[in-house]
Parts: structure tokens; C-alpha cells; sequence
């Protein structure tokens, strides 16, 4: 693996306070939390915040979170945080929080699944796996005309696409595996070599986000593409309820 | 220490004495979380070599390393991203049988493990050694799959999961820590669970 790519990384800074600015409903299952931070840093696109909860008998639950804001100075993150039936922390959130309340977060963290911005970047995800690459094609939209990065998003049915107002255009691929969007001229069907192909480029930095049974089976069809495997980065989605 | 989160009450009733704090219980599920493309070795030429601060530099083939005596884990397993997995039984070979055969020269304070896919982790010799770190190629009574590290990992279970390399091809001797690949990136250089430590500084 080489490192070349990765920028200087800021320490993981202790517990803050986050107070909630704005929920948006992204799908059914999925919303955006919008983050005051009490003392704002630095993130990288493709870096993550931990959330924790803390119950009066000083029990604590936390989980991690992707970051799908660009970097900025504004003080302020958007997490997109899936909820899973079981899941602790996301069922919490999902269920109990409302704008005005405040929760602790750390971060930023993750030094490896990052993109600062630079040289082309190849974008895969599935379902879930859309946040963090989400922050980085926003980098590559706010920097830049030209289409330095693409964006290749595979999911189920048009109601699972997260950000569906943003992944439209030349710079993305909506890959349905069910059920496709009215005109599509794809049928649906799981990910294939054919819908990476026209998009990989020799100098491209590939970067794989979603299950991990997803993440196995983009990364070998990126492979058979011709992507070298060395370019690859993957951030495999655990069940972080 | 926290601040109270409004309204959540959390799961702390009957939680499992076995679970370190921050943690929870992942139940059947096994996640998996690699930063890399999981490689497929070819155990024709796999191989685990020991080297650096050693009177011995020694390496052992697929054959050679199932010949020596076989060592197992039974207890937990924690990842820093706050799953735990209990009662797991790990088969393959204490790292003490390896550095038994090496010799570590009085110098060696730490180790450095690499994988064949270039992945590295940084650990005191102190946690390798005493009946708390293996190689490891069972899981469950069957071949560890490779999205788990198959053919062999190394397991450190004492600390965070990620020092438990994947696809481990050998350890390094060091006479002094040198961060490993996740190390670099701001996570802690020891990692020990029931301290939380799981990032520089905690």
C-alpha cells in the first residue's frame, strides 16, 4: 500500500459538544444531521465523527459516522446516519433527537480514506457507502469545472439513493439493482465490469465504500477493469448500529 | 467524563461483564473492516518469517509452521470501532513458539507485524509474548476465511483488533516503537481495550 496520497492527518481531538442545527430526510431509512461544533476543525473529505450517547446511569454508546460535508470553515459537519432496526445509537438519533438538542462527538478521524482534492478520484458505493464519497465529490464540484472525480453509486430501488437531487450529471453513475428509475436505460442488476469501465483512469485513486460484501465484489471488478490494486481504498460499512 | 445525552437510556441492564467499555456485543455477526483488497495467497508459497534484533532470522513455510505446537485462544475479540465478539476459539501456533526458534536479542523492546499486503501494526514485545498473541489460521473448528485475514492472522486479543494483522507475513524486532499503518493515522500505539485507548492521546 502505498501513502504518497495521504495528507498530514490532525489528531483526533478529545469529546466536544455538538448541538443540532437541522435534520433533513434523506430516504426512508436515512437522514443528515447537521452539527454545530463547540470547537470546529479541520475534516478531510472521506474522514468520520464518533457519536456517544450517555444514559444517566453513565452508561455509554458510541458509533461511528461519516462525514458527507465537504471540508469548509464553517464549524459545522453533516452526518448521514442510516437507521437500523437494532442499532443503539442510530435508532436514538433517528427516534429521539430534534434540532436544538445537543450531542457529544469526536473527531475527525481516519487517515487513509481521505481525498484532499487533488488528481482524479473514482468513486463506488453502495447504499450507505455513498456518504463519505458524497463529501468528496462535493470537494471535487466546489474546486473545480472539470470532472476530476465520478461518482459510480449502486442501490436497490430510486427510493434507497441518498442525495438523490445531487447524484445527476456527467460526474455520476446510478447503478439500481431491483427495481431502475422511469427511462433508465440500464435494467437493473447487480453492479458490473461494464459499468466501471468507461469510468476508470490509469491515474485515478479508487476509493470503495459499503458493505462488505460489496466492497469484495467492486473491488475484483475494478480489478478485472484494469484498476491497479494498490490504488484501491476501501471503508467497509460494519452493522455500526 | 460524559455529559448525559436528553432521553437516552441506553442498554447498560444485564450488559455482559466481558464487554470492555464503549463496547458492545456483535453477537453472530463477524464485521469486517479493511482498509485494502483482500489478497488471495497462494499457500504453495505462503510463508511467516521472523527477523530484525534476533540471534535467529527464521522462516517457516505453510507445512512447517502447522508442524510445530499447536496453540489456541478461547475468550473475546474487540474492535476499536466498538464491536466486541465473545467465546470465539482461535487455533494455530503461540507467538512464543515462533520467537522461541528466533531468539530475541536482549535489545528487542518492540515488534513491527506486516502482512503481504503491506499492512503494519506496532506492538510492545511484552504483548507478543507470555501466552498472549498467536498465529492463527482456525476459527470456530474451520480455516479462517480470507476476508478475516485467512490463510493467518496474527491475534492479540488482549488489544484492539486492528493490531491482530490480517494476512500477517512475519514480525519485525525493534528496539523502539515505530508506528504502524493505522498508528500514523492517528490511532493508539498500544490499544488496550478496558482503557479505551483507542486513539493518540487516550
Amino acid at each position: 500500500m502505498t501513502s504518497a496520497l495521504t495528507p498530514g492527518v490532525p489528531k483526533v481531538g478529545s469529546w466536544q459538544d455538538a448541538t443540532v442545527l437541522d435534520i433533513r430526510t434523506e430516504t426512508a431509512r436515512v437522514k443528515t444531521f447537521r452539527l454545530a461544533l463547540a470547537r470546529p476543525g479541520a475534516h478531510m473529505a472521506g474522514q468520520h465523527y464518533l457519536v456517544r450517547l450517555t444514559a444517566p446511569d453513565g452508561y455509554t454508546a458510541q458509533r461511528s459516522y461519516s462525514v458527507a460535508s465537504p471540508p469548509s470553515d464553517t464549524g459545522e459537519i453533516e452526518l448521514t446516519i442510516e437507521r437500523l432496526p437494532d442499532g443503539e445509537v442510530s435508532t436514538f438519533l433517528h427516534d429521539e433527537t430534534n434540532v436544538g438538542d445537543t450531542i457529544e462527538v469526536r473527531g475527525p478521524i481516519g487517515g487513509w480514506f481521505v481525498w484532499n482534492g487533488h488528481g482524479p478520484a473514482l468513486l463506488v458505493g453502495g447504499g450507505s457507502g455513498v456518504v463519505p464519497l458524497m463529501a468528496m465529490l462535493r470537494l471535487a464540484r466546489a474546486r473545480s469545472n472539470q470532472q476530476v472525480a465520478h461518482l459510480v453509486v449502486s442501490v436497490r430501488t430510486p427510493d434507497d439513493l441518498i442525495y438523490a437531487d445531487e447524484v445527476q450529471g456527467p460526474d455520476t453513475t446510478v447503478v439500481y439493482t431491483r427495481e431502475t428509475a422511469p427511462g433508465s436505460a440500464r435494467a437493473a442488476g447487480r453492479l458490473t465490469r461494464d459499468d466501471l469501465a468507461p469510468r476508470v483512469r490509469a491515474d485515478a485513486t479508487t476509493f470503495v465504500c459499503g458493505s462488505s460484501r460489496f466492497a469484495e465484489a467492486a473491488s475484483d471488478l475494478l480489478i478485472e477493469a484494469g484498476v491497479p490494486v494498490d490504488s484501491i481504498r476501501i471503508e467497509r460499512f460494519g452493522p455500526t448500529g | 467524563m460524559s455529559r448525559f445525552t436528553r432521553g437516552f437510556m441506553g442498554r447498560s441492564a444485564n450488559r455482559d461483564p466481558r464487554l470492555p467499555p464503549g463496547q458492545y456485543d456483535t453477537g453472530r455477526s463477524w464485521p469486517v473492516l479493511t482498509a485494502e483488497v483482500t489478497p488471495k495467497l497462494d499457500l504453495a508459497t505462503w510463508s511467516f518469517r521472523v527477523e530484525g534484533l534476533v540471534e535467529r532470522p527464521s522462516s517457516w513455510t505453510w507445512d512447517e509452521i502447522h508442524a510445530l505446537t499447536p496453540g489456541t485462544y478461547e475468550g473475546d475479540i474487540h474492535c476499536v470501532t466498538t464491536w466486541s465478539k465473545l467465546a470465539m476459539t482461535f487455533a494455530g501456533v503461540s507467538v512464543d513458539t515462533l520467537l522461541e526458534v528466533a531468539s530475541p536479542l536482549p535489545a528487542a523492546t518492540h515488534v513491527m507485524a506486516f502482512s503481504h499486503t503491506g499492512y503494519t501494526t506496532n506492538l510492545p514485545l511484552d504483548d507478543v509474548t507470555g501466552g498472549k498473541a498467536w498465529v492463527a489460521w482456525d476459527v470456530d473448528g474451520q480455516p479462517l476465511p480470507r476476508d478475516h485475514g485467512g490463510p493467518a492472522r496474527l491475534l492479540v486479543p488482549h488489544l484492539y483488533f486492528w493490531k491482530s494483522a490480517k494476512w500477517v507475513a512475519g514480525l519485525r524486532l525493534l528496539d523502539q516503537d515505530e508506528p504502524g499503518f493505522w498508528e500514523v493515522r492517528g490511532y493508539h500505539d498500544r490499544g488496550d481495550p478496558w482503557l479505551e485507548q483507542r486513539y493518540q492521546g487516550d
